[in-house]
């Protein structure tokens, strides 16, 4: 293995607010004497990524995680602890650094909000110095794979959500980086545009090796893009491998469901919970590695009359709800 | 390099270009302004029986002037910025390759010159025609004009980028915008030209960098600062401006560092 492309180690980082009491009174005594508290956004956070990876980066609300991606970017100096990219300590070496990243914070946008997006696209060329040819071969490569040729000559405040998400994703790949970070991309997305981010971005990873750093809580994307999956909570790394390592920490089991033909209020079979019956339908929580799944369905098809049954693994929201409220535990 | 400033100058400008009724409705508001400010100086001027260091002809050219670069006086923190700040997108200042400061001066050097380009002609046409605008004191006087006008602009940069750099610790910057208008108006000369004020503040003014940004550019121009003064006027302008700048680099180098984005 060659070294990573992204090494972090201990890293911490801290932010002082400043305490405010509730009300006008509470305001005014703010006014002469403040109280600060100290928050600890990040606690000795350590991972490493090798290039072409692509990492999904989850954790519930206020967990650090656009904390971590804005050392990542160069934006914030940590407290301490050590963080390359490419062997470019990020804050340090920023301006060289940047000219080698993308990155979408999902929730604003980097587009000029009175202009065109075209013109737009033309200005982070003359900011990232994109030599032309290059530029608009990749500038219509990305128009055409987003769809987004009819909304160019639209200034951005007219833009829908969907629409100017998707200028934005194409902004920040103008310059070719070798590492995108994508912070809630899919945010506020339809179905449709969802999955055309979502396949384009798989296809950035194969075709051209980019490295992607994505935090997200729509866990689809998780399943769809991600190899890995970082989990932090509180400002720590709880978790660091793929989905199936994931799951398989946080809960083994599985879901039966089952049609019945005739309905069967008591239903009860040794080494299942029965989660609900919904009519003729049963669902059914087993542990495969004390009950296996095919020994389960022969023992409950020669019981009951079955029309249909199927197996499925808990559904990925599952498993990080479960993981989130052991953190919060 | 220059390349990506020019391409931000670019777009401040064409953003500008895109609200005409608000360009429209300035240039009104300009006029209006600079009858009443000739009202109120003919009246003061009609009642002083002192002699005083400034001729009406040469006051009224002063207004009209002011009035046409009125925007070059910076009104508190880049209102771009300010938006970025407020709403944590700031954070794609610092992933641009490109200097923060530098970026920062050079969005300054947009906001205060664009809307100056887009009025001063149509406005000082109008108030040469209708409403008593002088020509230059002399064709010296009218290069030494120029030449301080575009050292103004840089001083008035250097000025707004030290504002906007302010932001990283208040967030908001009401506070100093509001008194960093009014300070830079009354000091400029904006509101009144400086030579009428009482003789124990003139070092005062003489010393401070702001008579740069108003007063010396436009008493050049109608000679009442003698056109052979001019490598004295640029020596203050551009030495303060060189002092400014300095001092916003350390200041915003201070300020990345304890620096916190809004917002998740």
């Amino acid at each position: 293995m060659s070294d990573p492309q992204i090494i972090v180690e201990d890293l911490r980082k801290t932010y002082q607010i400043a305490k405010r009491n509730p009300g006008i009174l509470g305001a005014l005594r703010g006014l002469l004497h403040r109280e600060y508290q100290t928050f600890e956004a990040l606690k000795n956070v350590s991972f490493s990524i090798q290039r072409g990876e692509i990492v999904g980066y989850i954790g519930p609300n206020g967990a650090g995680k656009s904390t971590t991606v804005k050392v990542l970017a160069g934006i914030l100096v940590p407290d301490s602890g050590r963080c390359e990219v490419s062997g470019r300590i990020p804050w340090k070496n920023r301006i060289e650094h940047v000219r080698r990243i993308g990155v979408v914070f999902g929730q604003r946008t980097q587009l000029w909000w009175d202009l065109p997006v075209i013109e737009s696209f033309d200005l982070l060329r003359d900011i990232y110095r994109i030599d032309p040819a290059a530029y608009a071969k990749t500038r219509d490569e990305l128009i055409e794979r987003f769809g987004i040729a009819p909304i160019l000559n639209t200034p951005v405040r007219q833009l829908s959500l969907g629409q100017r998400m998707r200028a934005d994703i194409v902004a920040s790949l103008l310059h070719s980086p070798e590492i995108l970070y994508l912070d809630e991309p899919t945010i506020g997305l339809d179905a449709v545009a969802k999955l055309a981010v979502r396949d384009f971005l798989r296809e950035l990873n194969r075709a051209h090796g980019i490295t992607i750093l994505l935090t997200t809580h729509d866990m689809d994307d998780i399943e769809a893009l991600c190899t890995r999956v970082m989990v932090i909570g509180e400002g720590k790394i709880l978790s660091d491998g793929t989905l199936a390592n994931l799951r398989g920490q946080v809960s083994s089991e599985r879901r039966l469901i089952v049609d019945l033909e005739t309905h069967t209020p008591r239903f009860a079979h040794d080494g299942v919970v029965v989660e609900r019956c919904e009519g003729h339908r049963v669902f059914l929580r087993f542990d495969p590695q004390r009950t296996p799944a095919a020994q389960l369905i022969g023992r409950i098809a020669s019981q009951h009359p079955v029309r249909d049954l199927y197996v499925e693994n808990l559904p990925v929201e599952e498993i990080i709800c479960r993981l989130y409220a052991r953190i919060q535990a | 390099m220059t390349k990506a400033y020019a391409a931000i100058f670019s777009a401040r400008f064409r953003t500008l270009l895109q609200y005409r009724a608000a360009a429209l409705a300035g240039l009104a508001c300009q006029f209006f302004w600079g009858i009443l400010r000739i009202a109120i100086f003919g009246a003061f001027y009609a009642i002083s029986s002192s002699r005083q260091p400034m001729s009406l002809p040469e006051v009224t050219t002063y207004v009209w002037l002011s009035q046409a670069f009125f925007r070059m006086v910076p009104m508190g923190a880049d209102g771009e910025v300010r938006g970025l700040v407020r709403s944590g997108s700031v954070a794609y200042e610092l992933v641009r390759p490109l200097d923060l400061y530098s970026l920062w001066f050079t969005r300054s050097l947009a906001a205060l010159s664009s809307p100056v380009i887009l009025r001063c002609v149509p406005l000082l046409l109008c108030a040469a025609i209708f409403f008593d605008l002088q020509a230059p004191h002399s064709f010296s006087a009218a290069l030494a004009c120029g030449a301080a006008l575009l050292c103004a602009l840089l001083l008035g940069a250097a000025i707004q980028a030290l504002l906007t750099i302010s932001l990283l610790w208040t967030i908001a910057g009401d506070g100093i915008n509001r008194v960093a208008t009014v300070g830079l108006y009354v000091l400029s000369g904006m509101v009144l030209p400086l030579p009428l004020y009482p003789d124990w503040f003139q070092p005062v003014l003489n010393f401070l960098p702001f008579r740069g940004l108003i007063d010396l550019p436009f008493r050049l121009y109608s000679g009442n600062i003698p056109a052979e003064q001019i490598p004295w006027v640029l020596a203050h302008q551009l030495g303060w401006t060189v002092a400014l700048v300095l001092l916003g680099r350390w200041v915003l180098s201070m300020g990345t560092r304890r620096l916190v984005v809004q917002g998740g």
